[in-house]
């Protein structure tokens, strides 16, 4: 199994017939995406990569009944293109676009709190990779083959470092339930811990490794429900041991700013709860093999 | 995006923040001019660079008369202040700022910052003004007021008041207070700010608050709408090697090793440059090229990486996702074609069509050492910078 996404998610692009989302919604499909249209605006009516194109997502939500959207909309609008997906009812938002302003996304997060919980759109990003169930479905930019299916979970920030990741566990013959990218922004849609809490959930993934880095709250938040209320083992990584604080690493979120969000007190803080830190970026593969063969 | 003090308080300023009168100068005969137009018996000369704790690094002069305010912006001008925020490399004053000085009565400590656990802009005062912040939270964490802005009304004027109060001011000071802390607000959101801190805020011997410093930086996505913010930027104050960059639209971050890093991804970047350390050597820099790898792109990067006159070797780092090895390999062929590489060079490819990059690579006729795995690549990198090192005469590698 997997979670959030498998081969009969009905899937729309947002931003579908721009040259980028034009070549990912092809990739996607290939790799076999339920890629039911897309939403331009102003284009509506047409069609486009043998799919038909829609004006709003609302209506592209009722003519095709699409759960989930991908977004590759410009920065200047792509808040508006999430805000829009969550009025309409979309389920899964995977949001690609990076270089969001902070303060849009704060009007999203805002936004997106009109709708209870349970009838509330799950954001994936921005700035992200997106989600992949190998075998099965991608929503996102990933290259599909590196990933192997199988019943490792992982969630990352990074995009490459997750490719590294699934490769070197496919090198190794592990496969992978669902990768989800949550992207490199200060403020995101979805949490290390919104992530692990799905995968605690899903039936067939007995692992998860998590792919963290410096800068932010979010790995000591992940920790603490790791600790308290995980029966999967988990294994993870911290990328930024050689950052410096105070300076932004790449990633508008990557900077040290407060006291657990360096990569040292990160590792602390993920090992203080049981979980295993691969000590090397190049031993993520290895990690999970290990913590795998005594689990069997 | 980070602007100097004087930039910040004329913003300020505008959004009802009472500001202390004062002048750029650009010399001491300006300085002094500034003074004169200034009037009053006491002033402030303090240098203009984009880091706090200027005082401690004695940026910051008192002076009772003209000839001081000259001396002190004689002594100021062209001078590097190494503070802790600056690194080692310190910072250029070219201008100054030449403020009325103040008889302070009380110091208070107020900003706004975006808080990512709560995901809205927070408040923070204090009554231990002058410090830093983090001094504050270390020494005095009680002192410490919090006060979180619900974004879909923005900050209302009962939280002021709120901070007002706790801060203990008197009810005189209440009006003006309010302007004070909502105008900083108001700057912060208008203007997609990240950061905005009045350190210290004031109340002066007549009663009056005042902030004596300011400082503000922005969201770099947001410059997109705010040209006007765009202009404030002063590349005197950045890194030489990272204004390059980011003028080529790469993203750079200066360090201090020997070993220049040319990647694809942010987080597979810090993960290389751990990578680097832990076979024993130091990143020179931090490179994310983004996802296309273009051979333009990976010019740029080469060129750029080795600016850098420490840069004793270089890992080249590319994960092939949407893009493809053998095209990442023709633009590392392509670019050592265009330059004259004198120190090692290690390229670890992976992804999609790795065996045709590999084979590219090793046909080029280019002294490159590949490796297979992100470990084999820092390792070669590493071992090929040692060996660099001792057959070559300092400063070899900056030719």
């Amino acid at each position: 199994m997997s979670i959030l996404l498998n081969q009969t998610t009905p899937v729309i692009i947002q931003g579908f017939t721009g040259r980028i989302g034009s070549f990912h919604a092809q990739e996607m499909m290939d790799y076999g995406t339920r890629v039911v249209g897309g939403v331009t605006p102003g284009k509506g009516g047409t069609t486009h990569l043998g799919k038909p194109v829609f004006n709003s997502v609302k209506q592209a939500v009722r003519d095709t009944g699409a759960r989930a959207s991908v977004v590759f909309v410009p920065p200047p609008f792509a808040a508006d293109s999430i805000m829009e997906a969550a009025d309409a009812g979309i389920e899964l938002c995977a949001t690609i676009t990076d270089g969001i302003p902070a303060q849009d996304m704060i009007q999203v997060k805002r936004y997106m709190r009109r709708y209870r919980k349970e009838q509330r759109m799950r954001l994936i990003g921005p700035n992200c990779a997106g989600l992949i169930s190998p075998g099965k479905a991608m929503m996102g930019i990933m290259p599909g083959h590196i990933y192997a299916p199988g019943t490792v979970g992982v969630v990352g920030r990074s995009g490459t470092l997750g490719y590294e990741a699934a490769s070197q566990m496919k090198a190794l013959g592990i496969g992978i339930s669902t990768s989800v990218g949550i992207g490199g922004d200060p403020i995101n849609g979805s949490s290390f811990k919104d992530i692990l809490e799905l995968f605690e959930a899903d039936e067939e993934t007995n692992l998860v490794m998590m792919i963290g880095e410096i800068g932010g709250p979010q790995e000591a938040e992940a920790a603490a429900y790791i600790r308290e209320n995980m029966s999967k083992p988990v294994v993870a990584y911290v990328a930024g041991l050689t950052a410096p604080k105070g300076r932004r690493m790449g990633h508008a979120g990557a900077i040290i700013s407060a006291f657990g969000e360096s990569a040292d007190e990160k590792v602390e803080i993920l090992q203080e709860a049981g979980v295993a830190v691969a000590p090397t970026p190049s031993e993520l593969g290895s990690t999970v093999a290990s913590i795998l063969a005594r689990a069997a | 995006m980070e602007i100097h003090e004087y930039q910040a308080k004329e913003i300020l300023a505008q959004f009802d923040v009472p500001i202390p009168p004062g002048g750029l100068a650009y010399s001491p005969e300006q300085a002094a001019y500034r003074a004169r137009e200034i009037s009053g018996d006491k002033w402030v000369v303090k240098a203009q660079i984009h880091s706090g704790a200027r005082g401690k690094a004695g940026g910051i002069q008192l002076c009772r008369n003209e000839h001081e305010v000259w001396d002190a912006a004689n002594a100021l001008l062209g001078k590097r202040l190494v503070t802790h925020q600056t690194g080692p490399r310190g910072k250029f004053v070219y201008r100054l700022y030449v403020e009325a000085a103040s008889d302070i009565e009380r110091e208070f400590y107020l900003g706004f910052v975006l808080d990512r656990a709560t995901e809205r802009v927070m408040v923070v005062a204090s009554a231990a003004g002058g410090m830093e912040i983090e001094e504050i939270s270390r020494d005095k964490p009680d002192s410490i007021i919090r006060v979180s802005v619900e974004p879909a009304v923005g900050m209302q004027a009962f939280q002021a008041r709120e901070i007002a109060f706790a801060l203990g001011l008197e009810s005189r000071q209440l009006a003006q207070a309010i302007d004070t802390i909502l105008g900083c607000y108001r700057a912060f959101r208008d203007l997609d700010a990240t950061m905005v801190e009045v350190n210290p805020l004031v109340v002066t011997a007549e009663g009056r608050l005042l902030a004596l410093d300011a400082k503000m930086s922005f969201d770099d996505n947001a410059l997109f709408r705010r040209p006007n913010i765009s202009e404030l930027r002063d590349k005197s104050q950045e890194d030489p090697r990272e204004t390059r960059a980011a003028d080529r639209g790469l993203s750079y971050v200066g360090l201090d090793g020997q070993i220049g890093c040319i990647i694809n991804g942010a987080g597979l970047a810090m993960a290389t440059m751990d990578m680097i350390k832990h076979a024993g050597g130091e990143p020179a820099n931090f490179l994310d090229i983004g996802g296309g790898a273009t051979p333009e792109r990976v010019t740029k990067a080469f060129n750029l990486v080795l600016s850098d006159e420490s840069v004793e070797a270089i890992l080249v780092n590319i994960f092939a996702g949407i893009n493809r090895c053998d095209w990442v390999a023709e633009g590392v062929v392509q670019a050592l074609a265009k330059i004259d590489l004198t120190v090692p060079l290690v390229v670890r490819l992976a992804g999609t069509n790795v065996e045709e990059g590999r084979r590219i690579l090793d046909q080029s006729g280019f002294p490159i050492i590949t490796a297979e795995t992100l470990a084999e690549g820092a390792e070669k990198a590493v071992a090929a910078w040692r060996v660099f090192k001792t057959t070559t005469q300092p400063g070899g590698a900056a030719s």
